[in-house]
């Protein structure tokens, strides 16, 4: 009873030795991460290089492997700054060295707007502005934009009526639908914005309301009230005195000032051509004018009746008058 | 300044063709050098490449004049020849007509040209053909249009007008600024 007491004892004391030592072999083969918390074992796990190849002798090698690697890890993490917080022990992990690859990809570039590409042009900063403005009729600092803002018109209590203004009119009103239609208007270009980003297309506005219509406003309301059917005015009649309209709604393109010239001089004369076929070849009065003049003066040689010759003007004259208009044609008498 | 539309091309060689004819092509393929025509503030003005790119450079509000001016677009898209096309309507002129020198100082103010007014006319002309005004020692003087035709001239009295002023180099005093 004894005898087997001891060798419990002395195996137990083998392995209470096994277990809790902290002493790792072969800790320079153990890559630590502290931040990731990894160990990893370099080289080659030799489980052949065991005597006995057998599956047990190969979890053997691999479960000592892992014990090192976690043994060194937990070594070198109490090797770190150690703080106690309510009663547990806290370390903090230093930075990652090896990194990870990306989880998600790469987020793309935000789209530049219309007015920020526009700045960036002309180089216009962004000035930036204090958030709080001075109010003078409240005599407080009251912020620039928002709820509460300084200097709100929409909020006047009183507004003087202009000497051109309508006496009837609401002023008042009048602010609110400015103020609304400006609001309108912002949101329009942020979703155009929007849709510019993204790349999508966006229906043609047309003809948005003023209060002072020019005088082609009337004309471009014909031409978007024609195409604003289902099928886009492709079965619209035309009124019997339209004519094609000037406003098609798409941007003037031109050619640059400086292009291909050589271009430019061919299309030329091919306009000259088309032109010059445009004209007809026969030309036509004079073909009418000609024939009726034959026609004449087929008639007055086949009527010789008349005693003295009609006097004839124009190109009649030299032809048809006798003897020659001339005096030096003419016949010498009595010589 | 930008190049005509093909449109405008063809308004303006229109015009052209009445008083030029088909010899617009000696303008566009000229063999000393290559000279293109340019539309600013609706002037067509036709000018040599190298004052093209020259011109260019200018900001478009500054630029006021380049090259020789040929005319003007109207609003409604017609164009108007101007009297400092004359010197490259002159040499390629197709119809002409000689005034006497009594008739000259009148058709220099901006009047018509009455048949006692006229020397010469060349032969053919139809109505409404685009003539080129000369005087009597082979100067030109303007242009315009034939009110009839030479036959037609031949038969009228001598009160009736025979060519319609369009253009003529007294313009250039009395139209200054509305030249370019």
């Amino acid at each position: 009873m004894a005898d087997t007491q001891i060798v419990v004892d002395k195996v137990l004391q083998k392995d209470v030795n096994k277990v809790f030592s902290t002493a790792v072999e072969n800790a320079e083969l153990i890559d630590i991460d502290e931040g990731l918390l990894l160990a990893t074992t370099t080289g080659n796990l030799n489980i052949r290089a065991t005597h006995d190849f057998t599956r047990q002798n190969g979890e053997e090698v691999i479960r000592q492997s892992t014990r090192s690697a976690v043994q060194t890890l937990f070594n070198s993490l109490w090797q770190l700054p150690v703080e106690q917080v309510e009663g547990t022990y806290v370390v903090t992990l230093p930075e990652i060295k090896m990194w990870l690859p990306r989880e998600k990809p790469i987020p793309k570039k935000r789209a530049v707007t219309k007015w920020q590409e526009y700045a960036k042009s002309k180089g216009i900063l962004n000035k930036k502005k204090s958030r709080m403005v001075w109010d003078e009729a409240a005599k407080e600092y009251k912020p620039r934009w928002g709820y509460k803002r300084a200097n709100d018109g929409t909020q006047d209590w009183l507004i003087e009526v202009p000497a051109n203004a309508d006496p009837m009119e609401d002023q008042f009103a009048k602010r609110q639908t400015a103020k609304k239609e400006r609001v309108a208007k912002n949101e329009l270009q942020r979703l155009r914005n929007i849709a510019r980003s993204q790349k999508r297309k966006v229906p043609g506005v047309g003809l948005t309301p003023t209060e002072q219509p020019s005088k082609d406003t009337l004309s471009k309301a014909l031409v978007v009230a024609r195409k604003s059917t289902a099928s886009l005015g492709k079965f619209t009649e035309k009124l019997p005195k339209e004519k094609p309209s000037k406003f098609t709604g798409k941007k003037r393109k031109f050619e640059p000032s400086i292009g291909d010239l050589k271009n430019e001089r061919e299309r030329q004369l091919k306009i000259l051509d088309v032109n010059a076929k445009k004209v007809p070849t026969i030309n036509v009065t004079k073909a009418t004018n000609r024939a009726l003049r034959e026609s004449e003066e087929q008639r007055s040689r086949e009527r010789p009746s008349r005693k003295t010759p009609k006097k004839q003007k124009g190109k009649g004259a030299s032809a048809g008058r006798k003897g020659g208009g001339n005096k030096k044609n003419r016949v010498k008498r009595n010589k | 300044m930008r190049p005509l539309t093909p449109e405008e091309t063809g308004t303006f060689f229109e015009k052209l063709s009445k008083y030029i004819g088909e010899n617009i092509k000696l303008l566009i393929d000229r063999p000393d050098g290559t000279y293109c025509f340019r539309l600013h503030r609706d002037r067509v003005y036709y000018l040599s490449e190298e004052l093209l790119k020259i011109g260019s450079s200018a900001a478009r509000d500054n630029l006021l004049s380049i090259g020789s001016c040929f005319g003007k677009f109207t609003k409604s898209g017609k164009f108007h020849l101007h009297v400092t096309a004359l010197d490259y309507l002159a040499p390629s002129a197709k119809h002409k007509v000689w005034l006497k020198s009594s008739a000259e100082q009148q058709f220099l103010y901006g009047h018509h040209v009455m048949k006692s007014g006229l020397g010469r006319i060349t032969e053919g002309t139809e109505q409404y053909q685009g003539v080129i005004v000369y005087n009597m020692n082979d100067l030109p003087l303007g242009f315009g249009v034939a009110a009839k035709s030479t036959l037609a001239i031949r038969n009228c009295d001598p009160m009736t007008i025979v060519v319609f002023h369009q253009g003529d180099t007294g313009e250039y005093i009395r139209n200054e600024e509305f030249l370019t």
